[in-house]
Parts: structure tokens; C-alpha cells; sequence
């Protein structure tokens, strides 16, 4: 099957660090003691949910993970194949191709191919939340357009709320769409839009009324929109297996018939789009620390010191404990809140800000530690945890700050 | 012994074959496996398992020949602990129709051999009735290569084992199975009913997707004891001891060929 083969042609193919690289990656990712165990909690069925997710890490993505971030490569194929196996609309309705499935169930996948890649998990998560605002708030001839193309991954897209004058005050957004017949027509730019240039549809939010949330609309753009052009691919600490670009719009006229849900409901659509989007990216932050420890833990069995292993240092030892504590707390916070969304909590909103301000902050940290664990080498980009560390770092900045979730329970 | 007289008809013609998949649940393949500190066996708790890869390679082979509209109905047994449900619900989200779970009580599971395995297949064969079995060649935990044989043996039925390709016999009234051997491919037709071990190359499994895990659920899934099979578990073995094997030793560099052979010599391994 493609696992063994790929551990021949590995031992052929690949340079000596590689190889231990990658069979280290599999093998101490698989065997688990109970507190480690990425299934935790998990009834049967979930598990074998997980377990296709993360046997499909292992094979289509851990491999890659280093190359994509070295070469800047965006892996459509690879997204491609995800959405064969139905990643690509996890939470949409089955009617137009999604897998009808949970919160719960989009968390587990995301966190299980973030151990092999957390740019591709990110972007992926984007994608199922810009497919999950159609096929939500669409109306039926926008569901049965767009969720065909979107759940199979054939074309993809990217969410835009951020501008250069308004991040966390998003509600300041300045984009605006003004009426003119049956077309709203653009003007404005987006900042730091995920995939924004590789994606087919953008899913715009813009001014159609007066200042404030209630002025806001959704509104699609499709790629090759007469007015609709792109900055510079921005240079980055991390994520570099995605582009991230500035949206600019100078007069891109776009049908009405584009909108998503009624005039003034796009901050709405767009903060509910974020709840799910925040377990999301927490989801993809547990898989960088889940692979960092057990990288961390491997190497101190290996790593020989003063005529010991690491693995044999007290000092050592409590510090995966602590890691330990951090990265099962904080899974355990983030599977409850895609909980809270799945069963209409109203109060899901509120725990899901938690889960995302915990989650991504311990998880960076975890990583962080994971990192001094490895000593010298732990520095060298040939070795992963320094690949998770800055590709999770980010995750504590967007879908709203780290701050702004200080401010929503306070709310 | 057991006679089981299928319609020689052309294959193609017929309902299709109906295929039994044999699935066990091992360690992973990539687990660094440890052996217990009382040499009894290896580490099997809080371990990964998952389906022996040569099974999969079966389960996908059966799966292929229903959407060739060669084979009818494909069931999955898997003769194991509890657990041994997660590997045939894999089974049925990769396509197989349904699943029987021998359960075997803990206690007997360390004991089992592929003689046992063998007999409770056979057992199942003469009510299941199916025209194909295909088994993974060996299992990666023991490396016996003995089920599939076995199998054969007491069911008096044709083998074909290290299969890396099956199709119909050019007269569509045997199976064709061309088997990787020490000197190459053999090429072998035999009858059915027959049993085909399946190797490496066979195939490459697919993924198991959303829709069809989702879809599994639905799938029977039958449970027997060896008991009502009337299979008894006495073991023939008795594992003295478990060790891993000894620590690799430094070589030594030579300069010469010269230098070679006479170190070769000396350790009394050339004359």
C-alpha cells in the first residue's frame, strides 16, 4: 500500500536526515500513551474519521510538508485529493456535495492534517468556511451553483473581510459597493486575504449602506472580474505553502444576484462564519503541537548527553509533562466548543473566542518548548518543530486576535 | 470435508463471484515495537493498530472486482479481539457489502496460530459458501505465511498465493492469477472456489472517504464465537521467549580485496 511503498523508495531516494526525519515523523506519531492519545474522548466512529484524516496526512501531506514551505508551493493537487475524500465542504449540507458532517468532525480533520501540514490545514478550513456562508445563507440557485465547484475543490476560495485601515475594528471596513442597476460595482482593498490570487471566488464583505456592522454585505466576486486585481504575494514568517495577497477593487462591477443573504447581513454572516473559523484554526494550532511533542519526545530518546538520554533528565521530563497538560487542555477546549456550535448553544460564540484564545496560544508555546527540547538542531530548517512554530504563530493573530477573543466573553 | 459445486458458466455472464476477505488487526507498520520486560511478547496496549497492509491490498482487490461487475457481494471476516469491529468497519468504507467478527476471548488471542485462523475460516466458508477467498499473504506481526495455504488445504479447494494480478482465464471459466515468485511471475490458472493470497503489488488501496465511513455504518456486521463454530483453540505452541534481536556490532573497513577475503577466511566463512 502507498505507506510501505513510500518507506522503500524513502530509504532509496531520500538524503539520510530525510529518512530519519520522515520514519520518525510516523513512528512517534503513532505510538501514543494514553494521555497523548490524539483520539481522546472520542467514540468509535469519530475515531475512524480521524483515522482516515491522518493516515491521509502521512502519506499525501507530512511528506511534503518542508518542500511546500521552502519552495512556496500552494498544493492544489493535494487539496484536491483531500475533497475526493469529502474534506472540501465538511459542514454543508449533503444536497450539493457537502459531507453533512459536524463541528466536532471538521475539527478532528483539520487538526489531524495539520500534523502534517498547518499552512495546508489553515487553508483548507478557510475554504470549508467560505463553502459552509453559502451553503448557509444562500439562496437555492447560489447553493446549487457554487457548493458543486466548491466541495469538490475545483475551484476554490478565500474569505475577505481585513483591510490595510481595519483589522480588528472590522466593522470599519471601507470597501465600498455602490448600486448601479443590477450591479453593485467595487472599490476598495482587502488585506492579507489567505490564497487570494490561486483562489476562483472571493467572498468580499463591503459597505452597500451607511457606516457600521449593519451597513455590511457579502458579496461574491469571481476571479478574471473585470476590476478585480491583486498585490504583490506578501513575504512571511510562516504559511509560506499559500499566498497571501492584497485584494484591490477599482470599479469591479458584480451582479447583485452575487450577494449572500439580504443587504446589511454580511458582518452578521461574516462574524458567524469566524465562530467556526476560530475551532477551526485551533484545530489546525493542536496538530502543530501535538507533532512537535512527540517530535520532542522521540529526539530525547535518541539524544544522548553526560552518558544519559535527554529522556532520563527530571527537568526534561516535567517539561513534556507541562507540554502535555497544555496540549490536551487546550484539544479538550476546542472539541467542546465545536460541541457548543454543533448543538446551537447560544452561547457557542463566547467559547469558541476561549477555545481559540487558549488553544493557539499553549499550542504555540508547546511548540516553542518543543523547539529548545532539540537544542541546536531544533534551530536547523532540515529539522520540522521550527516549521510548526512559525506556521502556528500566526494562528494567535488572525480570525481575530488574540485581544479581540479577550473581548468577546467579556461582552 | 467440505465440496461446494458451482454453475461453471461464463463468469462474466453469472450473478458474479462472491468473495471473502479475510482482515486482521496488527500492530501499525510504523510503530517502533518494544518487547515486554517479562520476554512474554511485544507491547500491544495503548500501541496503534490498524488493518495488516496485505489486507487492505485483499479488501481493495475485492472491492475492484465488484465494480468490474466480476464479483457479487464481498463480505470481510476478521478473527480477532473486540477491537478487530474497527478494522471491519475499514473494511466496509472501503466498499465491502459486510463483516463477520470471530471474537476471540483474550485470554486465547496471544495463543492463536494460522492453524486455528484456518479452521475457523473454513468453518465459515461451508455456510457462507463463497466462490473466492482472498487473504493477505502474511500478516506483519508474525510473518507466518500459513493462512491462506491452510485454508486451502482443508477445504481441499485450488491456491494462489502471492498474487500480484487476478483476472478471468481467457475461456472466462477459471481465474487467471499471475503469482510473484523467487525466479519471477508465474502465471496459473486455477477453479473456483479457490483461495488467492494477495501480495505487494497486487494493487494500491484506496482511501476510505466521508461519505462511504458515513455510509458503513449501515453495513451488517455479524458477530460469532469459535464455540458456535466448533473450532477448538488449544494451542500447538508454546512461546518460550520474546527478545529483540541482538545490537548491531561494529564492522571493520579493509583496504583490499585481497584484505577481504582473508578476513573472510578467517571468520571461516569462504574455505
Amino acid at each position: 500500500m502507498q505507506a510501505l511503498r513510500r518507506v522503500f523508495a524513502l530509504n532509496q531516494n531520500a538524503s539520510w536526515t530525510r529518512t530519519v526525519l520522515a520514519t520518525q515523523q510516523k513512528s512517534c506519531l503513532l505510538s501514543s500513551s494514553s494521555i497523548l492519545d490524539i483520539g481522546i474522548g472520542l467514540s468509535a466512529e469519530k475515531r475512524q474519521i480521524q483515522e482516515l484524516a491522518l493516515t491521509f496526512t502521512q502519506n499525501e501531506v507530512a511528506p511534503h510538508m518542508q518542500k511546500w514551505d521552502a519552495e512556496h508551493i500552494f498544493p492544489v493537487e493535494m487539496f484536491t485529493k483531500t475533497a475526493a475524500l469529502g474534506f472540501g465542504a465538511i459542514y454543508c449540507k449533503e444536497e450539493h456535495g457537502g459531507s453533512g458532517l459536524s463541528r466536532l468532525d471538521a475539527s478532528l480533520i483539520f487538526e489531524a492534517i495539520a500534523t502534517g501540514c498547518v499552512t495546508s490545514s489553515a487553508y483548507l478550513s478557510i475554504h470549508n468556511m467560505c463553502a459552509w456562508m453559502i451553503d448557509s445563507t444562500g439562496t437555492e440557485e447560489q447553493r446549487a451553483k457554487w457548493l458543486p465547484q466548491l466541495a469538490p475543490m475545483s475551484r476554490l476560495a478565500s474569505y475577505c473581510l481585513t483591510e490595510p485601515g481595519s483589522g480588528s475594528d472590522a466593522a470599519a471596513l471601507k470597501t465600498t459597493a455602490k448600486s448601479d442597476g443590477n450591479y453593485y460595482v467595487l472599490n476598495g482593498s482587502k488585506a492579507f486575504i489567505s490564497g487570494a490570487g490561486a483562489t476562483d471566488l472571493y467572498l468580499v464583505m463591503c459597505r452597500t449602506g451607511a457606516d457600521g456592522p449593519k451597513g455590511i454585505s457579502c458579496v461574491m466576486v469571481e476571479k478574471d472580474t473585470p476590476g478585480l486585481s491583486f498585490g504583490k504575494i506578501e513575504r512571511k514568517l510562516g504559511w509560506n505553502a499559500q499566498p497571501t495577497r492584497e485584494v484591490v477593487f477599482e470599479n469591479c462591477r458584480v451582479p447583485k444576484s452575487n450577494r449572500l443573504g439580504p443587504e446589511g447581513s454580511g458582518f452578521g454572516l461574516a462574524m458567524r462564519g469566524l465562530n467556526g473559523g476560530r475551532v477551526n484554526i485551533a484545530s489546525c494550532s493542536l496538530g502543530a503541537a501535538h507533532a512537535s511533542l512527540l517530535a520532542a519526545r522521540e529526539y530525547m530518546t535518541v539524544r544522548k548527553q553526560f552518558g544519559k538520554q535527554l529522556a532520563e533528565f527530571q527537568a526534561l521530563q516535567f517539561q513534556l509533562a507541562e507540554m502535555a497538560a497544555q496540549l490536551v487542555s487546550s484539544r479538550l477546549l476546542v472539541r467542546q466548543a465545536a460541541q457548543s456550535l454543533d448543538s446551537g448553544d447560544p452561547g457557542a460564540p463566547a467559547v469558541c473566542a476561549l477555545a481559540k484564545l487558549h488553544a493557539t496560544e499553549q499550542c504555540f508555546d508547546v511548540c516553542n518548548r518543543a523547539l529548545q527540547l532539540f537544542g541546536g538542531y531544533g534551530y536547523l530548517l532540515d529539522f520540522p518543530v521550527q516549521q510548526y512554530l512559525r506556521d502556528s504563530r500566526v494562528n494567535c493573530i488572525l480570525e481575530g486576535t488574540n485581544q479581540v477573543m479577550r473581548m468577546l466573553p467579556c461582552s | 470435508k467440505y465440496i461446494h459445486i458451482i454453475n461453471k458458466a461464463d463468469m462474466a455472464a453469472s450473478k458474479g463471484l462472491k468473495i471473502l476477505v479475510g482482515c486482521k488487526r496488527v500492530i501499525d507498520y510504523a510503530v517502533k515495537v518494544r518487547v515486554k520486560p517479562d520476554r512474554s511478547g511485544v507491547v500491544t496496549e495503548g500501541v496503534k493498530h490498524s488493518m495488516n497492509p496485505f489486507d487492505e491490498i485483499a479488501v481493495e482487490e475485492a472491492v475492484r472486482m465488484k465494480e468490474k461487475k466480476l464479483a457479487g457481494e464481498a463480505v470481510a471476516i476478521s478473527v480477532g479481539p473486540p477491537q478487530s469491529q474497527e478494522t471491519l468497519r475499514t473494511a466496509l468504507a472501503m466498499g465491502i457489502d459486510r463483516a463477520i467478527h470471530v471474537e476471540i476471548p483474550l485470554a486465547q488471542l496471544e495463543k492463536l496460530q494460522p492453524i486455528h485462523v484456518s479452521k475457523l475460516l473454513a468453518k465459515v466458508c461451508e455456510s457462507e459458501k463463497p466462490d473466492l477467498v482472498i487473504l493477505g499473504k502474511q500478516a506483519i506481526d508474525d510473518d507466518c505465511n500459513q493462512t491462506g495455504q491452510m485454508l486451502a488445504a482443508l477445504l481441499d479447494w485450488p491456491q494462489a498465493t502471492f498474487a500480484s494480478k487476478i483476472e478471468p482465464s481467457q475461456d472466462s471459466k477459471q481465474l487467471r492469477v499471475t503469482r510473484e515468485v523467487d525466479g519471477g511471475l508465474e502465471t496459473i490458472d486455477v477453479s473456483v472456489p479457490a483461495v488467492v493470497t494477495s501480495d505487494l503489488r497486487l494493487n494500491e488501496p484506496r482511501y476510505a472517504t466521508l461519505p462511504n465511513i458515513m455510509k458503513a455504518k449501515k453495513k451488517p456486521l455479524a458477530k460469532m464465537s469459535p464455540d458456535q463454530l466448533g473450532v477448538d483453540l488449544q494451542p500447538r505452541q508454546e512461546v518460550i521467549s520474546v527478545e529483540d534481536p541482538p545490537v548491531r556490532k561494529a564492522g571493520a573497513k579493509v583496504e583490499s580485496v585481497e584484505d577481504l577475503v582473508g578476513k573472510l577466511r578467517e571468520k571461516g566463512l569462504v574455505k
